[in-house]
């Protein structure tokens, strides 16, 4: 069914939006569905377990002795903003694995935030470059409404993958469903399949 | 978990995975406006058929009024009743085949008892000067025509009128709770429900001669003549009360701006309601 809408701006389309997705320019909007927690940076811990080597637990002076890494480019949300040319910066999820090894059996991870927040992701797209742990944007410490002091950023999926006030990530050898996952949101969520919600192909 | 000796993790709340009734998957499907109404200058009602359930039976034999066999159908289930603050979302086509789409709070509530016929729906959509879709439902869409509709989606800001509740919401932030106020209307008002609402001025108030004795209305720059409370921002004065008149297992859905849901729910949380009984919804950019 065709809608001619866009009268009165015709505009050509960034090929770096995905399908369904609009610029949001230079704002970032704030989604979450809890109340927003007052962490600082002396208190955050970040803990990988499960199937891993060793389970490690960093502070935030030992986090920043791991080898520095940013990220530059695009992140979408399910709620239809895209955030063109952004940039963050970290850790790559690599280093931290790197310390702790990774068990031939994992397969899959939880990612959890500080106020009881999950997300589940399969190990593949977190691993070889894809995943941060993030304690800056754009050159500034994160605020706390956008998940500061430290959040993870998996950027090639939609943003609720991107954990908030990141507590920890556990290596499971199964996949275990995090919160949106389990209340109507797509299991893996690539924004370039339009995988929204549960059923989506 | 496989190592029982793993510390378990933080959780918000129970988890249970039930699929909705007749699967998770939701198709996207005609819905003709029947009625639009407006609630203020910038903000308007717009109540959507749903297309009844269309395509083959399971059984393979065409439906009566389909197309004949060969010829490609597609298949829709019939639409489902909705929760109170879950949102559909709308989608526009233009011509080169690109999309935009919204998420829009049901403002309506469900049905409480079957009744036969279509599926009925009410979403009300606020004007945002140069969004994608909301000019073009206001300044162009009529009674009689037909947009893409897909949903009922949400199961974290839904209430199924069960618990005591507490809802606060800003400027457009109300649509999902008026959900929730109807809802416990037609159910026959069984538990206690407080409503706050926040705009800056009467003009900007949505459903208004709607409200009973449930709802506060706080203006924050213009207050109605006679208001014994000056024009001001929500303020723990305002909450304090409601709050300490809540029983317990009461849960409270705060709704709006990022901004206003950041202040609002920093509030109801600093006047000592556990953070894991509140629900936040935030819309639009900022």
């Amino acid at each position: 069914m065709v809608t001619p809408f866009g009268f009165g701006h015709t505009r050509e389309r960034d090929p770096r939006l995905p399908p369904g997705q609009y610029d949001t320019g230079s704002s970032f909007p704030v989604l979450t569905a809890e109340v927003s927690p007052r962490l600082t940076a002396q208190d955050w811990t970040f803990r990988v377990d499960g199937l891993v080597g060793t389970a490690k637990t960093w502070d935030w002076a030992s986090a920043h002795r791991l080898p520095a890494s940013r990220y530059e480019g695009d992140i979408h949300c399910v709620t239809t903003w895209s955030k063109l040319g952004t940039s963050f910066g970290g850790v790559s999820l690599d280093a931290f694995l790197a310390e702790t090894g990774v068990s031939a059996q994992a397969t899959h991870i939880v990612a959890w935030s500080q106020t009881g927040y999950t997300t589940n992701l399969p190990l593949s797209e977190v691993t070889g470059g894809k995943a941060w742990i993030v304690w800056e944007h754009e050159g500034r410490p994160l605020p706390p409404e956008h998940g500061g002091p430290v959040r993870m950023l998996v950027p090639h999926l939609y943003f609720w993958k991107s954990a908030k006030w990141i507590g920890g990530v556990r290596l499971l050898d199964h996949d275990e469903p995090g919160f949106w996952e389990v209340r109507g949101y797509h299991a893996l969520g690539d924004p370039w399949k339009e995988q929204r919600y549960d059923g989506d192909e | 978990m496989n190592d029982p000796e793993l510390p378990p993790l933080p959780t918000l709340g129970p988890v249970s995975r039930q699929a909705p009734p007749g699967g998770a998957r939701r198709h996207w499907r005609p819905a003709r406006v029947s009625e639009i109404r407006t609630e203020t200058a910038r903000a308007k009602t717009f109540r959507l058929t749903l297309a009844p359930a269309s395509g083959p039976p399971t059984n393979g034999r065409p439906a009566p009024g389909h197309p004949a066999p060969g010829q490609p159908a597609p298949r829709l289930p019939a639409p489902g009743q909705h929760v109170p603050g879950q949102h559909y979302d709308v989608r526009l086509t233009a011509p080169d085949g690109s999309t935009a789409q919204r998420s829009y709070s049901i403002a309506s509530a469900p049905q409480v008892t079957p009744a036969p016929g279509p599926v009925q729906i009410e979403l009300t959509v606020e004007r945002i000067a140069d969004g994608d879709v909301s000019p073009y439902l206001h300044d162009v869409v009529r009674v009689g025509d037909e947009l893409e509709v897909r949903g009922p989606f949400g199961g974290w800001f839904i209430w199924r009128g069960d618990t005591p509740v507490l809802l606060v919401g800003g400027g457009s932030g109300v649509v999902p709770l008026m959900a929730m106020r109807r809802y416990w209307l037609a159910t026959g008002r069984s538990v206690p429900l407080r409503l706050v609402v926040g705009v800056r001025t009467p003009e900007d108030l949505f459903y208004p001669g709607e409200y009973g004795d449930e709802t506060s209305v706080i203006y924050s720059r213009q207050a109605p003549a006679g208001d014994r409370r000056p024009p001001g921002r929500l303020a723990a004065s305002d909450l304090a009360p409601l709050i300490a008149q809540l029983p317990g297992r009461s849960t409270v859905y705060v709704c709006g701006s990022a901004g206003f849901a950041e202040h609002a729910s920093q509030l109801v949380v600093s006047l000592g309601v556990e953070r894991t009984a509140v629900r936040v919804e935030r819309f639009g950019p900022s």
